[in-house]
C-alpha cells in the first residue's frame, strides 16, 4: 500500500514504514531508549530528505515519551523541579540547534552534519556502553571489585545558582542540570533524537542522581524538548511531515508494547551489550557512508533554499 | 487559446471508438481556428489535471491529436521552471563534503519528449537547438560565471540528477499514429512528479522543420488531504506545529493508557 508524503513530497510503502516504526519500537520497548537514533538513520536510508526525517522524527518522539513517561508518572519517579530546570535550558538549546539546522542547510551542509554527529555522539557512547556491559558481565562472574566512593566532589558542583532538589536529594547549581538540557536540545535539534542515551548518563555521573529517578525525569523534559523542536522545526524549515510522524507512531506504539515484554526477561547487562552493539553498528554504517566515495559527486536541490 | 476549442473535449467523451466523430472534430476545430499554423495540428489531453492525492503512486495521460495530412509529431512537456543548486562533493579529510555550488536559476523540474520516430532522423540539430526540443538542447545557465569545462560539468549533473529522479526522461519514438492523421501517446509522470502549471507542446514536423504548433496547459497539484496538510504547514506553520504537537500528546496518553495493564 502506497502512501503519499505531503512534506516529504514522496510515495512511500505504508506497509514498510509501519514495520520500520514497529522494529524500532521494540527495541526501543526492550533497551528503554527513545529509538530515535535507529530512525533517523533508516528515513533517510529509505529516501525521506534528511531534514524531513530529523523534524519528523521530533514529532514521533513527543509521543513515544509522553507514552513513555505515563509509567514513571504512576510510580513517582519524576523530579518535577529538577525536569523543568532541565527543560527551561532544552528549549533554549532546541531553539539554537533549529537556527544552526536552519543555517547548515542553506550552506548545503545539513547531511554530512548529521552524520558526523550521529558517528560522534553514538561511536562514543555506544564504545563506552559496549566496555562498561562487558566489564560489569566479567565482574558479575567473578565479584571482587571493590566499591567506590558514593560522590566525588568535582570543579562542576562549585559552580553558582545553587538550588534543592528535594526529590533527588540534590543541592546542586542549576546551571549543570540546565547545561546538559541545552546540550539534549540541540541533539533533538539537529539528530532528531530524543538524547536519552545521553543525558540519562550525564545526570547519573554529573549530577549524581538518584537511579530510579532519572529515567522518567530524562523522559519528562524530552516531552518538551521535542515538542519545541516539532513547534520549531514546522515553523521555520516546515520539515514535520504529519502523514509519516502518523505512521511511526502507530508502528512504534505497538512494538514498544511487544518489546518491553522481552525486555524485562533479559538481564541488564546483556541487554545493555545487545544495545551497545547495534548503536556502535549504526556508528560505522554512517562513518563508512561519509568516507566512502558517492554515487555520484554531485547532488540537485530545486527550490529555494 | 487557438484550437483548443472544446473539439479535443469532445473527443475525449467518444474515446477512440468514434473514429468518425473524431475527423469530424478535427474538421471542425480546423475551421474555427484563426491562424494558419493552427489548422494543421491539433491536440489535447484526457485531462488537464493531475491530482496528487495520498494514495497516488504516478499516472498516465493520453495525448490524442490530428494532423492536417503525413508528419511527424513531437510532444515536449515541460514543468515549471524552478531555480535549481548543483552541489559538488571534494575529499575533506577523506569525508566526502560539498564544497562547491552552482546556481541555476530557470530549470525545468520536469521535461519530457515523446516523437513518432527517433528525433534525429526527423529534424536536424540545429533546428532541435532552435526549438530547443531533447534535453541535450535545454537552455540551462548557470549564475555563475565559469569556464566552459565547468560549467558543462555541472549542467550535465543537473540533467543525470533529473534523469535518476526520473523527472527528465530519455527521448524514445511513443507517438503512435492512428492511420495518417490520428495520433496519441501517454504521458507517463511518476510519483515524485513537481507540482505546478505544465505546458504540453505539440510539434508537427514536415521536410525537417516545424510546420505547426500548439500549447495545451496542464496542471499538476496536490488534491484532498495531503493537500490539506501541505497547504497548511506552509502557510499557517505555528497552527501545523501546534497540532502536530497536540496531537502527538494525544496519541501517546492513548496508547500509555490503554497498555496500562500490559
Amino acid at each position: 500500500m502506497q502512501v503519499y508524503l505531503p512534506i516529504a513530497e514522496m510515495s512511500v510503502n505504508a506497509l514498510l514504514v509501519l514495520g520500520m516504526g514497529g522494529l524500532v519500537g521494540f527495541l526501543s520497548g526492550m533497551f528503554g531508549v527513545g529509538g530515535g537514533f535507529l530512525m533517523t538513520p533508516l528515513l533517510i536510508f529509505i529516501g525521506v530528505p534528511p531534514a524531513v526525517a530529523v523534524g519528523t522524527q521530533a514529532n514521533q518522539l513527543v509521543a513515544a515519551s509522553v507514552s513513555g513517561v505515563l509509567a514513571h508518572w504512576r510510580r513517582g519517579n519524576v523530579d518535577v523541579k529538577l525536569g523543568v530546570v532541565m527543560l527551561i535550558g532544552g528549549v533554549i538549546g532546541t531553539a539554537l540547534g533549529v537556527w544552526i539546522f536552519g543555517v547548515l542547510q542553506r550552506l548545503g551542509q545539513i547531511d554530512i552534519a548529521i552524520s558526523l554527529s550521529y558517528v560522534f555522539f553514538l561511536g562514543t557512547i555506544g564504545g563506552m556502553m559496549m566496555l562498561e556491559s562487558a566489564r560489569a558481565i566479567i565482574r558479575r562472574r567473578a565479584p571482587t571489585a571493590k566499591r567506590g566512593k558514593l560522590h566525588r566532589h568535582i570543579w562542576l558542583h562549585g559552580l553558582p545558582f545553587k538550588m534543592r532538589f528535594h526529590r533527588s536529594k540534590l543541592y546542586i547549581s542549576a546551571l549543570l542540570p540546565a547545561g546538559i538540557g541545552v546540550v539534549g536540545g540541540i541533539l533533538v535539534a539537529i539528530m532528531g533524537i530524543g538524547g536519552g542515551f545521553l543525558l540519562v548518563p550525564a545526570m547519573i555521573y554529573l549530577l549524581n542522581m538518584p537511579a530510579g529517578l532519572v529515567a522518567g525525569t530524562s523522559l519528562f523534559q524530552i516531552i518538551f524538548t521535542t515538542a519545541a523542536a516539532t513547534l520549531l522545526q514546522a515553523a521555520t524549515n516546515h520539515t514535520v511531515d504529519a502523514m509519516l510522524a502518523l505512521l511511526l507512531l502507530v508502528g512504534g506504539v505497538i512494538g514498544a508494547q511487544f518489546g518491553t515484554r522481552i525486555g524485562s526477561r533479559i538481564p541488564g547487562e546483556q541487554a545493555r551489550l545487545m544495545l551497545a552493539t547495534i548503536v556502535v553498528a549504526v556508528a560505522l554504517k554512517l562513518a563508512w557512508d561519509l568516507f566512502a566515495p558517492p554515487l555520484d559527486v554531485y547532488s540537485l536541490t530545486m527550490g529555494v533554499v | 487559446m487557438r484550437a483548443r476549442l472544446g473539439g479535443g473535449r469532445l473527443w475525449v467523451a467518444r474515446g477512440l471508438g468514434g473514429l468518425a466523430g473524431l475527423a469530424l472534430a478535427g474538421v471542425l476545430a480546423v475551421t474555427l481556428a484563426t491562424t494558419v499554423w493552427a489548422q494543421q495540428l491539433v491536440a489535447d489531453l484526457s485531462s488537464h489535471l493531475i491530482a496528487i492525492t495520498t494514495g497516488f503512486t504516478g499516472t498516465e495521460v493520453v495525448l490524442f491529436g490530428t494532423t492536417d495530412g503525413v508528419g511527424d509529431v513531437a510532444i515536449v512537456v515541460t514543468g515549471p521552471k524552478m531555480p535549481a543548486l548543483v552541489r559538488r562533493k571534494e575529499r575533506v579529510l577523506g569525508m566526502w563534503m560539498n564544497t562547491r555550488t552552482v546556481h541555476f536559476s530557470q530549470a525545468p523540474s520536469f521535461y519530457s519528449v515523446a516523437t513518432s520516430r527517433p528525433l534525429d532522423q526527423i529534424v536536424s540539430k540545429t533546428l532541435l537547438e532552435r526549438q530547443q526540443i531533447g534535453v541535450p538542447q535545454l537552455t540551462l545557465a548557470p549564475q555563475e560565471s565559469l569556464d566552459a569545462q565547468e560549467q558543462a560539468e555541472f549542467r550535465d549533473a543537473l540533467i543525470r540528477n533529473k534523469r535518476r529522479a526520473g523527472v527528465y526522461t530519455p527521448t524514445t519514438g511513443t507517438v503512435s499514429f492512428l492511420g495518417d492523421r490520428l495520433f496519441r501517446t501517454n504521458l507517463y509522470f511518476p510519483a515524485n512528479v513537481p507540482t505546478g502549471l505544465y505546458n504540453v507542446e505539440a510539434l508537427l514536423i514536415r521536410n525537417g522543420e516545424v510546420v505547426s504548433a500548439q500549447t495545451t496547459p496542464l496542471v499538476v497539484s496536490k488534491i484532498g488531504f495531503s493537500a490539506e496538510v501541505y497547504d497548511m504547514a506552509r502557510h499557517r506553520p505555528i497552527t501545523y506545529g501546534v497540532l502536530a504537537v497536540l496531537g502527538a500528546v494525544a496519541a501517546g496518553w492513548t496508547a500509555g493508557a490503554a497498555f496500562r495493564r500490559v
